[in-house]
């Protein structure tokens, strides 16, 4: 063992930024990350064990205990949910013999729940040993059990067990056609550096991550600071519930994310850039890989690039499980081997990033749209779509549709359009955004597709009449508490305050002034949070309780105080422990009226 | 001409590079902190000190003070909403005020005095956490916890060591001590160490000295946190 890690130790230089990838490693040899292996990484990285210790503890996919040699995971999302999971999730349990969320006695396999593993269009999904399944069904749940029960090798599995379908149903500027290899970068040679950055300013291009800064005053402000280095990150943690287009565009556009990413380093003057990866998207890592090595040999990348002078590299580095590294100063943070806490600000990362130099954090669809502007120019660009959002924006639609898949639209676009494309019927609402966006009813389908009406980071998950919007609301804040790094008050205790105080509700042991309780700690939250993931964590109940006010009173009891939990099923133990089954060993909620 | 900033309507001088606590400090304007300590570097995570400036919610002990800025501190507004920060805090652990050996001098207690608060306000999470008392002068009780770092802070910047992280995610985070049995008496901390002092409430304790002093004639008991903090934290 100490041998693994000493040569692993060794590859990467003996450098704690490169603590997950060690991690990952041992995670996947040894099923966990043991004392000894801490012991062990600490004195060769020269970091304390608790360090490392913070870093197991912090990610979903890293274990101090031993987890099965088949190690499932299934995905949490609403729509797996809304496709059957639960059901099929007892019924893998069944055929495994072991309960969900355990490991089972003869450490063979793992059984457990995972959030949105980025699959909404072919679920339900999960992960086996990292790698994705997707369609699940009863038949595949019996081939996989099989397969387990023989403890086949996962690579003599048959592959269609693994097979991700891109699923790309309507195509504009961007999904058209992927741009010719360095063409986007001789452009902007021949161009100049300075002149495609005002090429970009001219697009408006904005963040398409969902926040929508605009991107050429980032590049810019990056530029401008006095340093000696740089950095470019391409964030494909796409951790929204409910998005995929990252993934799709790592599988079919690299080249041109991995171009928009160059000319971002050569106007800004970085010499590194880094491709944060999400731990579910493992299955695209060597192919991304190849399209590397493409790009260096053609001399895309690497010294010299084009004769020009210009240097880069990129290297792609995964996560290992946690949603809040999509915010961009926590993914540096575990860029750099640490647990993602979202950084004080200011500094802002164009300042103070990686390693503390100036660093652009950009979507992986803003990098796509960089390159097609640096062939196109502003102008081009700015004309499709509105005012304040130009160009077209992909969204990742799934949920009660026909047709869950890829879409890309001009800005300004309207809901009603986009649901009559994807032949959604009978339509509740839409959750636009993701669990940190909004949720629009079906008296609101005149809305547009804008950051000056409904911002989305992609996710666009529809649901039809027969949902409850309770249990996606459900869905939603018990993701979040999930979540939370936990470094600030409001966010690390009100997110599961706010899991507690829902649930009540919903399971029916509300009263009088508990849905005003709800509200009042909604906001405390959302003003109070130190980053996105806690402002926007009350959003599924705000939005939802500003629309349908009914549905959350409709819940609460006539009596003006419920007890927040079960009285009578908490004396089970007693009753069990006193032998008792008369009828005095049950108690009612309340006294008879 | 002095640079100011105003809070709450009341005009305050700061030099570049203070944060807002900084020059609230020493302008005599107390804003509520418990995560914070002028000796180490800001950490911004309690929250208690938010403050409104120019309309928008900023942690005053890491946001750098600027030319102008409006600042809202002692509004209702605020103060409720610290309170129940506070009384987060207070259901997320097990505090036990009036068996507490730290009651009294416990900022936590001293902030909810402070702000008037009467009652836990949220439901109780009663988590499960141990007690460590395996050194010989020192005690961690867990249950007091409230993640403010000021322990990993003050052994890294002070004491040259580094016995605390705080490891885990979300409501289960956790102080972990770095030794190798995570226990503290095979820890390199010694009860001199500034890390063994600094605990604002009682989850890091000296043993044998928690009644030197009678309740009923300690730090909170006889002046309220906001002269006390502003006495301590403008000396030199």
């Amino acid at each position: 063992m100490k041998k693994f890690i000493q040569e692993l130790c060794e590859k990467n230089n003996f450098q704690s930024v490169h603590l997950l990838t060690i991690l990952r490693k041992i995670q996947t040899k040894y099923f966990f990350i043991s004392k000894e292996d801490i012991e062990i990484l600490s004195n060769l990285l020269k970091i304390e064990s608790t360090q490392i210790i913070s870093v197991v503890e912090f990610y979903s996919f890293f274990h101090l205990k031993p987890r099965g040699h088949y190690d499932i995971f299934l995905s949490d999302s609403i729509t797996d949910q809304m496709l059957g999971q639960q059901s099929l999730a007892n019924y893998f349990a069944k055929k495994l013999k072991l309960q969900l969320g355990q490991v089972r006695d003869d450490g063979l396999v793992s059984l457990a729940y995972t959030s949105c593993t980025g699959m909404c269009d072919q679920g339900p999904a999960g992960l086996i040993n990292g790698y994705p399944i997707t369609q699940l069904n009863k038949a595949r749940i019996n081939t996989i059990v099989n397969l387990i029960e023989t403890q086949t090798a996962i690579q003599d599995w048959p592959r269609s067990i693994f097979t991700v379908n891109d699923n790309i149903y309507k195509t504009d500027l961007l999904l058209h056609q992927e741009i010719t290899q360095g063409e986007a970068l001789k452009a902007t040679f021949n161009r100049g550096l300075i002149a495609t950055l005002d090429e970009l300013k001219q697009s408006g291009l904005r963040g398409r991550g969902g926040a929508g800064f605009n991107t050429a005053m980032k590049w810019q402000f990056c530029s401008e600071e006095q340093s000696s280095e740089r950095y470019v990150v391409c964030n494909a943690d796409e951790g929204e519930p409910g998005t995929f287009k990252d993934r799709v565009l790592l599988n079919k556009y690299a080249n041109q994310v991995f171009e928009g990413m160059t000319l971002c380093a050569a106007i800004i003057g970085a010499e590194q850039g880094f491709l944060y990866l999400r731990a579910e998207y493992l299955h695209l890592y060597s192919s991304l890989k190849v399209v590397l090595a493409d790009r260096y040999e053609k001399n895309l990348l690497g010294n010299n690039i084009l004769q020009k002078n210009i240097n880069f590299n990129i290297e792609i580095r995964l996560g290992a499980g946690a949603y809040i590294c999509g915010e961009e100063s926590a993914l540096i943070e575990s860029l750099e081997g640490k647990p993602g806490i979202p950084r004080n600000r200011p500094p802002y990362p164009v300042v103070e990033g990686y390693l503390n130099k100036p660093t652009v954090v950009n979507n992986v669809e803003t990098f796509l749209a960089a390159a097609k502007i640096a062939i196109i120019g502003g102008q081009a660009f700015a004309k499709i779509g509105i005012k304040k959002s130009t160009g077209t924006k992909l969204l990742s639609i799934s949920g009660d549709c026909e047709r869950a898949g890829i879409y890309e639209y001009p800005f300004g676009t309207t809901i009603r359009q986009i649901l009559d494309d994807c032949g959604a019927k009978n339509v509740l609402g839409v959750q636009v955004g993701g669990p940190s966006g909004t949720f629009i009813s079906n008296q609101e389908f005149d809305r547009r597709l804008a950051f000056e009406d409904l911002a989305t980071g992609g996710s666009f998950i529809i649901f039809n009449q027969q949902r409850h919007i309770l249990d996606l609301v459900k869905n939603f804040t018990h993701f979040f508490a999930h979540e939370s790094c936990g470094f600030c008050t409001p966010c690390r205790v009100g997110t599961s305050l706010l899991k507690k105080q829902l649930d009540k509700i919903v399971d029916g042991h509300g009263s009088a002034g508990d849905v005003v309780a709800l509200e009042e700690l909604c906001q405390l939250v959302k003003n109070y949070s130190h980053c996105g993931l806690g402002q926007t964590a009350a959003n599924p109940i705000l939005s939802t309780l500003q629309r349908y006010p009914e549905i959350y009173q409709s819940k609460l009891k006539a009596i003006s105080y419920e007890p927040g939990f079960d009285l009578n099923a908490s004396l089970a133990t007693a009753r069990q422990l006193a032998n008792r089954d008369d009828s005095g060993a049950y108690l009612a909620q309340v006294e008879d009226e | 001409m002095n640079k100011t900033i105003s809070i709450d309507g009341k005009t305050i001088p700061f030099k570049t590079g203070q944060t807002i606590i900084e020059a609230a400090t020493a302008a005599g304007v107390y804003i509520p902190h418990l995560c914070h300590n002028p000796d180490y570097k800001p950490h911004g995570s309690c929250k208690l000190c938010t403050v409104k400036i120019n309309g928008r919610n900023c942690s005053a002990c890491t946001f750098p003070a600027t030319e102008g800025q409006e600042i809202l501190n002692k509004t209702p507004e605020l103060e409720n909403d610290r309170r129940k920060i506070t009384q987060m805090l207070f259901v997320e652990g097990n505090h036990f005020c009036p068996s507490c050996e730290q009651s009294g001098n416990c900022q936590l207690q001293g902030l909810g005095y402070y702000l008037s608060m009467k009652d836990n306000h949220f439901p109780h999470f009663f988590a499960n956490r141990e007690l460590d008392a395996s050194h010989p002068e020192l005690l961690i009780d867990h249950n007091r916890c409230i993640f403010c770092n000021l322990c990993v802070r003050a052994s890294q910047q002070s004491d040259g060591k580094n016995v605390f992280v705080i490891s885990g995610r979300g409501i289960n985070k956790r102080l972990t001590v770095n030794s190798t049995t995570g226990k503290l008496k095979d820890s390199n901390i010694s009860v001199d160490d500034c890390a063994a002092q600094i605990c604002p409430t009682g989850a890091i304790l000296k043993k044998r000295t928690a009644y030197a002093v009678p309740i009923g004639q300690r730090l909170y008991d006889t002046k309220k946190i906001d002269e006390i903090a502003l006495e301590q934290e403008n000396k030199e």
